[in-house]
């Protein structure tokens, strides 16, 4: 799997917000063996390097980072922070949120595109978290992004896939653009369905981050990540009506009367 | 000579514990409590100038913490409710709620999994507890053993204490005689300075909160009560007097500026969705600062060269400052060899 030409073995992307402590975000992503981490550039983290504490933590963690311009609600603030991002983490990569909507944080599609269509010109690599919406989708690809990142449900939700169709169909129409389920899993469950699809990474933060023991749940989630790859190579079979029994029933031998 | 000049010249202070919030503060209180001689030196001008506890809830809520934070944050917290009893009358053991919006139930769920020591209670039994929430909440939880107290009252209340007990703060000093040590007499240090010692702790940092204080006559509460939201769980804290504490923001920036925008509405939202009477005080206080913080977010004992560093108390300044106090004083009733370099909690 590659993204923008930077090849990557694990398939599981952590974000890196809501943990109970630094210490543990440490720990979980040792144990969940992202090779890729989310960091917000909140613009209430402040102007400047006021966030650096935090973010040299994260680059001492020896992972390759992805901005976001997380709770930026309009395509001037996603542009400015992306900006910002690529200024203090020397990255040309972001992972582009433009909120439409604060109570669902569900992306607004429209200001999504015309935010990836500045950047992608700038010289960015852009992520686009969007929604499954193949329209959309086309958009942005023609926009200049080589990833898309649509969701499984809301932010934080847990819900896990709540569209399988529009992500299988996602799926379909883009046989050759990295596609990652970000945002809605809840449980290894869910990243090994997604896995399983054929998407290509998954990308989760609040079920790791809030689970009561946040570095067993990133372990967890790494091996289902790794089970619904390997289960998707692997060619499983189609789900049918009746029974197909798994040894021979005619000519059995009739045993005892 | 007088009897009574050679006697000042006698007590020096043994201990020189640096920064006069509530981590140096207690200290002292330890300290001189074991009969140590000890001052306290603090570089603001007057008590709660410059010391991030000026802006703390005062929650004394180890259970409710224990539903998003370490475990070892409730263990060490639990005994801080009897020692501020002791240390401050004005210290309210009343317990806490916890409360959130209907359709954000299942959080309440997930919080009441995590910790323990609560009641579920019904929308009448908290309008028995908290008659202005009545009907508000039809479910919600109590922590009864929970208690808290005015931070600011609590500081002046410690060093009364230390007053009473003859130990000085020196106010608007960084001196704490390290560099005369033998003329002064002052045998330790002990760095309290919170994020002002990342100078001498690198793995210090900063987590900005904001808060803010509003009054209103026409509603009361007799205990915190802690509002569930996905994104921005916030806490009111009454003052008495009219007065409520609402905080606070964690967020991972070192900035020091005021209160933003976003902060302010979050923080009002909060309010205002526990009681719409809220949209009608008035607005008292706006206020932010740093907490200090390792990367544990645990509190630390820590010897760098030579000096006794009491810090990274994070959001917990009152709930453990007191365990933090109890471990100064025993590593230096200790001999200095057994001292481990570090101590955690």
């Amino acid at each position: 799997m590659s993204f923008y030409g930077i090849d990557l073995k694990s398939r599981l992307l952590l974000g890196t917000a809501r943990y109970p402590s630094p210490a543990v975000l440490e720990r979980a992503i040792k144990a969940s063996g992202a090779e890729v981490v989310t960091v917000s550039l909140r613009r209430e983290s402040g102007t400047g390097r006021a966030g650096q504490s935090f973010w040299s933590f994260i680059q001492g963690l020896g992972v390759r980072v992805l901005p976001n311009t997380a709770g930026c609600h309009s395509v001037k603030e996603a542009v400015t922070t992306a900006h910002m991002a690529r200024e203090l983490f020397d990255t040309p990569w972001i992972k582009l949120e433009v909120i439409g909507e604060a109570d669902t944080l569900q992306p607004d599609v429209f200001g999504l595109v015309e935010a990836a269509r500045i950047l992608a010109e700038d010289g960015f690599e852009v992520f686009p978290y969007t929604t499954e919406d193949l329209v959309v989708a086309d958009r942005l690809v023609e926009a200049g992004c080589k990833v898309l990142m649509p969701w499984g449900a809301p932010i934080g939700s847990a819900r896990g896939l709540n569209n399988v169709y529009g992500l299988r169909s996602l799926r379909a129409h883009f046989p050759d653009v990295p596609l990652v389920v970000d945002a809605g899993l809840g449980v290894p469950s869910h990243a090994a369905a997604a896995m399983e699809l054929g998407y290509d990474a998954v990308l989760l933060n609040t079920a790791v981050a809030e689970a009561g023991d946040p570095v067993e749940m990133a372990r967890a989630f790494a091996l289902a990540t790794e089970a619904g790859r390997a289960a998707y190579l692997a060619r499983p079979m189609e789900p049918r009506d009746m029974a197909v029994p798994s040894t021979p029933v005619i000519g059995k031998a009739a045993l005892g009367d | 000579m007088p009897a009574k000049e050679r006697e000042s010249v006698v007590k020096r202070p043994a201990i020189s514990v640096i920064g006069a919030g509530v981590a140096g503060l207690s200290c002292a209180v330890e300290l001189s409590a074991r009969g140590v001689a000890v001052e306290v030196v603090e570089r603001a001008a007057a008590l709660g100038e410059g010391a991030c506890s000026w802006m703390a809830g005062g929650m004394l809520a180890p259970w409710c913490e224990r539903a998003t934070t370490d475990e070892a944050v409730a263990r060490l917290g639990v005994p801080s409710i009897d020692w501020w009893r002791r240390h401050f009358p004005g210290t309210v053991c009343k317990g806490s709620l916890v409360v959130a919006p209907a359709r954000d139930a299942a959080d309440l769920t997930r919080f009441a999994q995590r910790t323990e020591r609560f009641d579920w209670i019904d929308g009448d039994r908290l309008g028995d507890l908290e008659p202005d929430l009545a009907g508000r909440f039809r479910r919600s939880l109590f922590f009864p053993d929970e208690a808290h107290l005015d931070p600011r009252k609590a500081l002046a209340g410690l060093a009364a204490t230390l007053a009473a007990r003859g130990v000085p703060i020196r106010f608007g000093t960084t001196d704490a005689g390290t560099a005369s040590r033998a003329g002064t007499g002052v045998s330790m240090v002990v760095d309290c300075r919170g994020l002002a010692a990342r100078d001498r702790l690198a793995d210090l940092r900063g987590v900005r909160g904001e808060m803010m204080v509003v009054r209103t006559r026409e509603l009361s509460l007799s205990r915190p009560v802690r509002l569930l939201h996905p994104r921005i769980p916030l806490y009111i804290v009454p003052r008495g007097e009219g007065l409520f504490m609402i905080g606070a923001t964690m967020i991972e920036s070192e900035e020091r500026r005021g209160v933003s925008l976003r902060s302010a509405v979050d923080l009002m939202n909060a309010a205002y969705t526990l009681h719409p009477a809220f949209g009608e005080a008035e607005i008292v206080e706006l206020g932010a600062d740093l907490r200090p913080a390792f990367p544990d977010n645990l509190p630390q004992l820590r010897h760098v060269d030579g000096v006794l560093h009491a810090n990274g108390l994070f959001r917990h300044g009152f709930l453990l400052a007191p365990w933090l106090a109890g471990e100064v004083a025993a590593s230096l009733e200790t001999k200095d060899e057994d001292l481990p370099e570090r101590r955690r909690a």
